[in-house]
C-alpha cells in the first residue's frame, strides 16, 4: 500500500500564526491493533477541517488523542499552538478551549440535565461548593436559548434518560458551545438526527467559523461535510490517505478518490 | 440543536419538573417501610417500643455501623463495593491499641494512626480497583482476609481494654452522652452532614455520581475516575476504623474479631437506603435513615417476643426486597427512553 507522499500544503489561514493543534508523528496501538500510524494532523486558526474515512479508518481514535482521552504511542507529538505539550490529558485540553461533541455524545443518562452540562467542569462558590443554583439555572437558560426549547418543555432537573435523541444531541453540543471552545470538535454529530436537526447542526459548524474559532468535522456523509470546511483530511486504515484543500477539489473528484482509496489503499 | 417544532408539540410529562415520586420514591419508599415497621413493632411489644430506653439503645448502637455505611454509600454510587472494612475497623483500631496501650503513645497520636491506617487500607483497596481494573467485589474479599490476618498477627490475636480511666479523652469523645444524647448518633448525625454536604456539594461529589452512572462519559468529559474511585474507598477506610473505635469503647474493649458481624447491617443499610447497585445513583440520608430501620429489626425482633432466628430472615428479605425494587424503578426509566415519555 503506497500512500501519496506530497500531501497537500495546510491551508494559510487568515488569522496567521502557529496552528491552534498540531499532530506530529502520532501512533496509537491497542494490543495488537494499530489505530494509527504516523499521522500528522493539524489545524489552523479560523479553520474548519474535515475528516472523512471508512469504520475503523481511525478517525474516532484521532479526535481523542486529539482531546487527550488516548495518550500517543512514543514518538508522537501534540503541539498547542506552536508549544509543544507533554501530559495531554482531557482536563488539560478542555482548560485550553478544546470542546468536543462525541459519536457516543459522552452523557450520563441516569443524571439530570444539569449535572451533564457541566460534567468535569462544574463551576463552583468561593468556598469551593458546587454552585449548584448556578448550574440549574445556566442550564435552563441554555436549553431555551441554544437548543430551541420553551422553558416549560423540559426542566434542567429531568433525567437525561427520559429524552430523545435529538434532545440528548442537543446537550451534548450546547455543552460544547457553552464553554466557548476555541476548538470544537464534532465527531458524527448528525447521526440519528432528523433531517431539520442535521440542517440545525451543520448551520452551528458555519457559526463556529463565523465567530473565528476552529472545527474538526466529522461525518461518514460527504455531502454533509464537504459544503462547511476549508480543508479535508482522508484517513484510511490509519493513516493520511490524502488532504485537500476544498478550493482544489471538486465534490465529485473526491468522491472518485474516495472510491479508489477504499478498493486499493491509495488515492493515487 | 434541536427542530423548532419541538415545543409545538403536545405537552409531556417532561413539560414538568420530574415529579417527587421519581426522584425520591425510594427514599419515601424507606421511610414507610420504616414507619410501617415501628407501628408492628410498637403493636407487638407496646411496653419495650414506648419506652424511651429502646431508642436510646438504637442511638447508641446502630452508628456503629451505620457510619461506615454512610460512606459505603460513595463507593456504591460509583459502581463498586467493599467488603474489607469489618478487617479494617480491626486493623485501625489495632494499630490505636498498638501504639497508645503497648507504645505508650499519647491517645491523640493513637486516633491519628488508626485513622491513617484505615486511609491506607483503603488507598490500596482503591489503587487495586482503580488502577488495575479488578472487580472491587472480588479483591475486597481478599484484601479482607489480608487486612484481618495482619490485625491478628500484629496483636497476636489477642484484646485490649480500653476502659476509661486509662483512655478518658476517649470515651468523652466516642462514649459519653452529650448535651444529654448519645453521642454516637451525634457524631453520626455530623457526619451524615459533612457526607451530604460532600456528595451533593462538592465537584468530587458530583464525579461520584458521574463515574458510576457512564464511566466511558465521565473521562471523555476529563474527570480522573480512578482518583474519584480511590479517594471513595479511603473514605470508606477512614471511617471502618472510626466506627471500630466507637464500638470498642463502648464495650470497654478491643475484640481482635471487631467488625466480625457488621458487613450485612451496613450492607444491607446502603441498599435499603435507595442507592443502585448498578451505581450512578443513591443518597446518605436514605443511607442514614435506613441504617435505623436495619439497627431497629435486630432489637425489634427480639422484644417483640419472635425467635431471634428471625432476624436474618428479615435482613434477607429487606435486601432483596430494596434490590428488585430499585431494579424495577430503573427500568421504567430506561423504557421511558425508549419510547420518549
Amino acid at each position: 500500500m503506497t500512500i501519496e507522499a506530497s500531501l497537500a500544503e495546510p491551508a494559510k489561514s487568515d488569522a496567521g500564526g502557529p496552528p491552534v493543534i498540531e499532530l506530529r508523528h502520532v501512533s496509537k496501538t491497542f494490543g495488537e491493533v494499530r489505530a494509527l500510524s504516523g499521522v500528522d494532523f493539524l489545524v489552523n486558526r479560523g479553520e474548519i477541517v474535515g475528516l472523512l474515512g471508512d469504520n475503523g479508518s481511525g478517525k474516532s481514535t484521532l479526535v481523542k488523542v486529539v482531546m487527550g482521552f488516548h495518550q500517543p504511542d512514543p514518538g508522537g507529538e501534540i503541539y498547542f499552538h506552536g508549544e509543544h505539550i507533554d501530559n495531554w490529558s482531557v482536563a488539560r485540553a478542555r482548560g485550553l478551549g478544546i470542546e468536543t461533541v462525541y459519536q457516543e455524545r459522552a452523557l450520563c443518562e441516569k443524571q439530570p440535565i444539569w449535572r451533564n452540562m457541566f460534567m468535569g467542569r462544574e463551576p463552583h462558590t468561593r468556598w469551593g461548593l458546587l454552585d449548584v443554583k448556578q448550574m440549574r439555572a445556566e442550564s435552563s437558560r441554555l436549553m431555551s436559548e441554544h437548543m430551541g426549547f420553551t422553558s416549560a418543555a423540559v426542566h434542567p432537573n429531568n433525567v437525561v434518560a427520559t429524552m430523545s435523541g435529538g434532545e440528548k444531541q442537543g446537550v451534548a453540543i450546547t455543552r460544547a458551545l457553552y464553554f466557548e471552545a476555541e476548538l470544537v470538535i464534532l465527531d458524527e454529530p448528525t447521526m440519528g438526527l432528523s433531517l431539520s436537526e442535521t440542517r440545525k447542526t451543520l448551520d452551528f459548524v458555519g457559526n463556529i467559523k463565523k465567530a473565528g474559532k476552529s472545527a474538526i468535522f466529522i461525518d461518514h456523509n460527504i455531502f454533509n461535510v464537504y459544503p462547511v470546511v476549508d480543508r479535508l483530511y482522508v484517513l484510511d486504515r490509519g493513516k493520511v490517505a490524502g488532504v485537500y484543500l476544498r478550493s482544489e477539489i471538486t465534490i465529485d473528484e473526491l468522491i472518485d478518490r474516495l472510491y479508489r482509496v477504499a478498493r486499493t489503499g491509495s488515492m493515487g | 440543536m434541536v427542530n423548532q417544532a419541538l415545543p409545538a408539540r403536545p405537552a409531556n410529562n417532561r413539560g414538568a419538573p420530574p415529579s417527587l415520586l421519581l426522584r425520591y420514591g425510594s427514599q419515601m419508599g424507606i421511610i414507610g417501610v420504616g414507619f410501617a415497621m415501628w407501628l408492628a413493632f410498637v403493636i407487638a411489644a407496646p411496653r419495650v417500643f414506648t419506652d424511651f430506653d429502646i431508642y436510646r439503645a438504637f442511638a447508641e448502637t446502630t452508628p456503629l455501623f451505620g457510619i461506615v455505611a454512610l460512606s459505603l454509600t460513595f463507593v456504591v454510587i460509583t459502581g463498586e463495593i467493599d467488603l474489607s472494612f469489618p478487617s479494617v475497623m480491626a486493623l485501625g483500631t489495632g494499630a490505636f491499641c498498638l501504639v497508645t496501650y503497648y507504645g505508650g503513645a499519647p491517645w491523640w497520636v493513637g486516633l491519628i494512626v488508626g485513622l491513617g491506617t484505615g486511609a491506607a487500607c483503603g488507598l490500596l483497596n482503591g489503587i487495586l480497583v482503580a488502577t488495575l481494573n479488578i472487580p472491587s467485589l472480588v479483591i475486597t474479599i481478599g484484601t479482607q482476609f489480608l487486612f484481618r490476618g495482619l490485625e491478628l498477627v500484629l496483636m497476636n490475636g489477642t484484646g485490649v481494654p480500653l476502659l476509661a480511666d486509662k483512655y478518658p479523652q476517649m470515651h468523652a469523645l466516642l462514649r459519653e452522652p452529650a448535651f444529654g444524647l448519645p453521642v454516637q448518633t451525634l457524631w453520626m448525625v455530623g457526619i451524615l452532614i459533612v457526607e451530604w454536604v460532600l456528595l451533593n456539594r462538592t465537584q468530587f461529589g458530583a464525579h461520584v455520581f458521574l463515574v458510576g452512572d457512564n464511566q466511558i462519559s465521565a473521562r471523555l468529559m476529563g474527570v480522573n475516575a480512578g482518583r474519584v474511585k480511590i479517594k471513595a474507598f479511603v473514605l470508606v477506610g477512614v471511617t471502618a476504623v472510626f466506627c471500630g473505635m466507637l464500638s470498642s469503647i463502648y464495650g470497654y474493649y478491643f475484640w481482635p474479631s471487631t467488625g466480625d458481624g457488621s458487613l450485612l447491617n451496613t450492607i444491607a443499610s446502603v441498599f435499603l437506603g435507595g442507592t443502585s447497585v448498578f451505581g450512578g445513583t443513591g443518597s446518605v440520608v436514605g443511607t442514614f435513615v435506613a441504617s435505623f430501620i436495619i439497627g431497629a429489626i435486630n432489637a425489634g425482633i427480639v422484644s417483640a417476643g419472635v425467635n431471634a432466628f428471625y432476624t436474618q430472615l428479615a435482613f434477607g428479605l429487606v435486601i432483596v426486597v430494596s434490590v428488585v425494587l430499585q431494579t424495577i424503578i430503573d427500568r421504567r426509566i430506561r423504557r421511558q427512553s425508549v419510547t420518549g415519555q
